[in-house]
């Protein structure tokens, strides 16, 4: 890449900007990751200096991006054949593959070893198997092979609040452990109802989707179960001693519209044209749904609301 | 084995240039970031330990 002279076949039609590189991370996802470690850190029960926190969140969130990359790069071949990714950079030949693959790789080591020396070895660790999970076990073992792909990949996701915590504590708890639960059951939910919106795009790129394998009802019926199984879990952090009064009237109001939006998307009729936009529309509910339980996490704490 | 090489065109020459300077800024990032984190872990009055 830095080499005086590129070689001829190494030369890219379109060259690669920074924000090319800046696109394999995934900056949307990441601000996700930084927002809910940021919680995870907040809730912790003892003060993190702020100079600490910056470069856990720093790292944390550039090792998400990492496996970003890494996923790209292994994914460049059915990325080409979807609408919703076909802009990326590999697909469009402005990264070649194993540009992005070295990138992740130099990404991932640099942000594990950083949260380790800066930070502490326990949340480096868990940074490392988190990259690990969404890049080997999600993108590389499941992704084409199971319709519980997403099911199990979540785990990837719901990990950024604990390391948050344990950057903070150098331990995990039950109490970060239930801010993993309500990510890992929301996630089912809230891509299978993109999934309901996108599934011709799934299938073509042979993506094994609840609603490609086991047809549109079966993925109703499941967004139903899960989000039978979240809305309760959304009520541990009570117990657990992270939440006040006013999450758990949020998580209360919240939850019941979630219930009541997942039945009303499971009633629609199978060859519905209205399907997709209900799909979308539950999906950018179920975005809404998790950014405002943790902001009400992170608001009570930074505003003071003692925990239940 | 003789390469064969290509001159940059003004685009790949200016991306790059885009690049270099995205990474110097990323390293010079690291540098004050490791120095300030090791002047936190370390604590006030650094200066006074006796040598």
């Amino acid at each position: 890449m830095a080499d005086v002279m590129l070689t001829k076949a190494h030369t890219a039609e379109a060259p690669a900007s920074v924000g090319d590189f800046v696109a394999l991370l995934k900056p949307r996802v990441m601000s996700l990751v930084i927002f809910t470690a940021l919680v995870g850190m907040v809730l912790a029960p003892q003060p993190i200096h702020p100079v600490l926190a910056v470069a856990a969140l720093l790292c944390i969130a550039v090792g998400a991006g990492a496996s970003a990359a890494l996923n790209m790069w292994y994914d460049a071949d059915i990325d080409a054949v979807m609408a919703r990714t076909k802009g990326r950079p590999i697909p469009q030949g402005r990264i070649a593959a194993e540009d992005a693959l070295g990138f992740g790789l130099i990404l991932s080591a640099a942000s594990i070893a950083s949260l380790g020396v800066l930070v502490n070895w326990m949340a480096a660790g868990l940074l490392a198997f988190t990259i690990f999970f969404y890049a080997v076990i999600y993108t590389m073992a499941l992704k084409r092979r199971t319709a519980q792909n997403i099911v199990i990949g979540g785990a990837a996701g719901a990990l950024p609040p604990v390391i948050g915590w344990a950057s903070v504590t150098g331990s995990i708890e039950l109490a970060p452990l239930s801010l993993f639960a309500i990510i890992f059951l929301w996630t089912p939910p809230h891509f299978w109802a993109l999934a309901l919106a996108k599934s011709d795009d799934y299938a073509r790129a042979g993506i094994p989707m609840l609603p490609v394998t086991d047809g549109v009802r079966a993925t109703q019926d499941q967004i139903v179960r899960y989000s039978l199984l979240l809305v309760p879990a959304t009520f541990l952090p009570v117990p657990l001693h992270i939440a006040g009064l006013p999450y758990l009237l949020l998580a209360a109001l919240l939850g019941v519209a979630f219930l009541v939006l997942s039945l009303r998307l499971a009633a629609i009729p199978e060859k519905s044209p209205a399907l997709p936009r209900e799909g979308m529309k539950f999906f950018a509910f179920s975005i809404l749904y998790l950014f405002a339980l943790f902001a009400a996490l992170l608001i009570e704490r930074i505003v003071g609301v003692p925990a239940l | 084995m003789k390469q064969e090489f290509t001159p940059l065109t003004q685009e790949q020459a200016k991306a790059r240039r885009g690049r270099n300077i995205a990474l110097a800024f990323v390293l010079g990032g690291l540098v004050i970031l490791f120095f300030v984190v090791t002047i936190v872990r370390l604590g006030g009055h650094v200066a006074d330990r006796p040598f």
